[in-house]
């Protein structure tokens, strides 16, 4: 099926290009830090994760919110996500990539990696996102290979993929679960020691994750004329206003507990975040604001269903979705979590040009899945269309 | 990696990586030889120990397990620092000690290596800070170090075991089998621990250590202080304890006659954020 990616327009050679080139030079980004040490990222002792751990607990959420067509479609027989569900779980395994590849590029002895398994170790959570993620990539790329195939075929799926389907449900909540609990179980850690964090992830992962698949199903449906469906869309649509209003109902649980208790080692991280700590003014200030405030204009937007059954408003406004919780993960989760530090000191954390030459590396990785794996799937879906 | 043969090893990373955690076959292509030098290279290292290499203490290496009779051992070892005995030079010479015994290099900006150093009691202590504290011990500077702690965060977040607690208690790494993912990092509630973000050596003055018969690291490890497991194997305090002239006390918790047990006995002591229920093994004696 995959000879499918291997023809195509201009266009479609110029995309994956292009892509080939961003790759190529986040490699090389990567050689300079393999060589000379993560010295060369933005990070230091008292922040010791930063973009690279911070797009992997992103991604995480995209991969899991496949949850959000799997569910309605198989266990509910919706058919309306019939020709959707297959963008979303490609984009799963897209996102997938780029969180293992995420782990890899942030490692300090990335040729160590296999001493994970070498020596598993149970009572590490990082263990078990490891065995999670891996399980979910393949869940994901045996149940959609096998779909795609058999609609090929113009057969029903194979029985077999019927119970990794529902094994994908509990597994997709799981992923986000265990990433949530790499920092919701540290003890100094104040503002990640929350058992808010987890369904926060998912509410969070649940708006962008579909947020994103709407750009895609628009993107595509403009480059391909392969339409996903009105109905898919505006369900898709309903779910990310759900989700965005939790997510946000989440965040101010959690600052309520926070501001209105006052203990001063859960409190700091909030306040250094959208305040500033000790007459020290925040460098993501601004992008925290931000993100508060596309969050609730997404929600204006997105509530009246007249308006986000309008795609010239739905589309700003999942855009909105993605920046909010983007912010949300990509920068506060990990900028708010260590600063200020264990001994109650600000360092901040910024990322270097490099470390985002890697970062976009990394992401044109995924794209170019994806890339392959939507001009295949969308390949065998028109020409049984066709015929 | 102990105990697995290359062919094993081998086999393993092949499956792993058609599992889908990649990258360690790339690598090996791409980089001959390193893979040797990360993995399988350790426990060459280890077979080639004599007793008369200095850099691995008896207590370390497999198979070599002779107990040297002149060895200080513990059930639980235990430290306490005298904050009324302490000295601006007292500090200076604890803190040159440890560098110089270890290794540890003097890294310019915020991706340095700290082993023991010295903070403020609202650093050291940001929970037992207030305003109208006793102005000794408030503007009295703190040292700190790792407080091998009995319940360590660390050693429970660690996905490989190097980093682990000991039988003694002390908390050791495994700097050949860290894999850098610095979640000890995330973990440690005492910022205790460091991540050599380039390699170390290239921080020595002339670019030669300190103390050559002690081990440098490698860049991509994280580090701490280890209590000085190999002066204590050799029967030596560690270096701080030696040079505190009677500031710093070192001993086994579990022996009630012990330095340390002592001055717990009659002297008021406290420990950094207790109420996290780490139980850390470092006293302060106010």
């Amino acid at each position: 099926m995959l000879e499918k990616a291997l023809k195509g327009e201009p266009r479609y050679w110029a995309w994956v290009v292009f892509l080939l080139v961003v790759i190529g030079a986040g490699f090389g980004a990567y050689l300079v830090q393999y060589t000379e040490g993560l010295t060369i990222t933005g990070m230091s002792r008292d922040v010791t994760w930063g973009f690279y751990i911070a797009q992997f607990t992103f991604l995480v959420g995209v991969a899991a919110s496949a949850v959000m067509l799997v569910l309605p479609y198989y266990l509910h027989h919706y058919k309306a996500f019939g020709r959707i569900t297959i963008l979303g779980e490609f984009l799963a395994i897209s996102a997938v990539t780029m969180c293992l590849l995420f782990i890899i590029v942030d490692l300090g002895r990335p040729m160590r990696l296999m001493n994970v398994l070498l020596h598993p170790t149970p009572n590490s959570i990082l263990f078990w996102d490891m065995v999670v993620l891996n399980g979910y990539l393949f869940i994901n790329l045996f149940v959609g290979w096998a779909a795609l195939g058999a609609e090929r075929k113009e057969l029903p799926p194979p029985k077999w993929t019927k119970p990794l389907i529902y094994l994908s449900i509990p597994w997709a909540v799981s992923i986000h679960t265990v990433t949530a609990f790499l920092y919701a179980g540290l003890p100094g850690r104040g503002f990640w020691l929350t058992a808010i964090m987890a369904p926060r992830f998912l509410a969070s992962a649940f708006a962008a994750g579909p947020a994103v698949l709407i750009m895609l199903a628009l993107l595509v449906k403009k480059l391909t004329k392969f339409d996903a469906g009105k109905e898919a869309i505006e369900s898709l649509a309903k779910i990310i206003t759900y989700a965005i209003i939790l997510h946000l109902f989440f965040f101010f649980l959690e600052v309520f507990t926070v501001a209105y208790s006052a203990i001063p080692g859960h409190l700091s991280h909030l306040q250094y975040l959208y305040f500033g700590l000790h007459g020290h003014p925040s460098n993501v200030m601004p992008l925290m604001w931000l993100a508060l405030c596309c969050g609730f204009t997404s929600i204006a937007l997105l509530i009246v269903p007249k308006w986000r059954q309008n795609h010239k408003i739905l589309l700003p406004a999942v855009i909105l979705v993605f920046i909010c919780t983007w912010i949300d993960k990509g920068i506060g989760m990990i900028s708010g979590g260590f600063v200020p530090n264990p001994l109650h000191e600000i360092t901040e954390y910024a990322p270097t040009g490099l470390e985002l030459m890697i970062t976009f590396g990394v992401y044109a990785v995924g794209a170019l899945v994806l890339t392959i794996l939507y001009k295949t799937a969308i390949t065998v879906k028109q020409y049984k269309e066709l015929t | 990696m102990m105990g697995v043969n290359r062919r094993d090893f081998l086999r393993i990373a092949g499956l792993t990586a058609a599992i889908g955690m990649g990258g360690k076959t790339a690598f090996d292509l791409l980089w001959p030889g390193q893979l040797d030098a990360a993995e399988g290279g350790v426990e060459g290292w280890w077979k080639s120990k004599t007793p008369e290499n200095p850099l691995f203490p008896g207590d370390m290496a497999p198979g070599n397990e002779v107990p040297n009779p002149a060895e200080l051992t513990a059930k639980r070892w235990g430290m306490a620092l005298d904050m009324r005995k302490f000295t601006a030079a007292t500090r200076a010479a604890v803190v040159k000690a440890c560098n110089q015994v270890h290794n540890v290099p003097a890294i310019p900006g915020n991706q340095n290596i700290k082993w023991i150093w010295e903070t403020s009691f609202e650093h050291a202590f940001p929970d037992l800070a207030q305003e109208y504290m006793d102005n000794e011990v408030h503007d009295l500077p703190f040292l700190v170090l790792c407080n091998h702690c009995d319940n360590p965060p660390c050693v429970r977040v660690c996905p490989t075991k190097a980093t682990f607690r000991r039988a003694d208690g002390i908390v050791m790494m495994d700097m050949h089998r860290c894999i850098g993912c610095r979640f000890c990092m995330a973990a440690c509630p005492f910022g205790s621990r460091s991540f050599n973000f380039a390699d170390p050596r290239k921080f020595f003055p002339d670019g030669k250590e300190p103390n050559p018969t002690y081990p440098t690291r490698t860049k991509g490890v994280v580090e701490k202080c280890t209590f000085c497991t190999e002066r204590l194997a050799k029967g030596e305090l560690p270096a701080c304890v030696e040079v505190s002239g009677g500031a710093m006390l070192f001993g086994d918790m579990a022996d009630s006659g012990s330095p340390v047990r002592q001055a717990l006995r009659t002297r008021y002591a406290i420990r950094r954020k207790n109420e996290l229920g780490t139980a850390p093994q470092v006293y302060y004696l106010i």
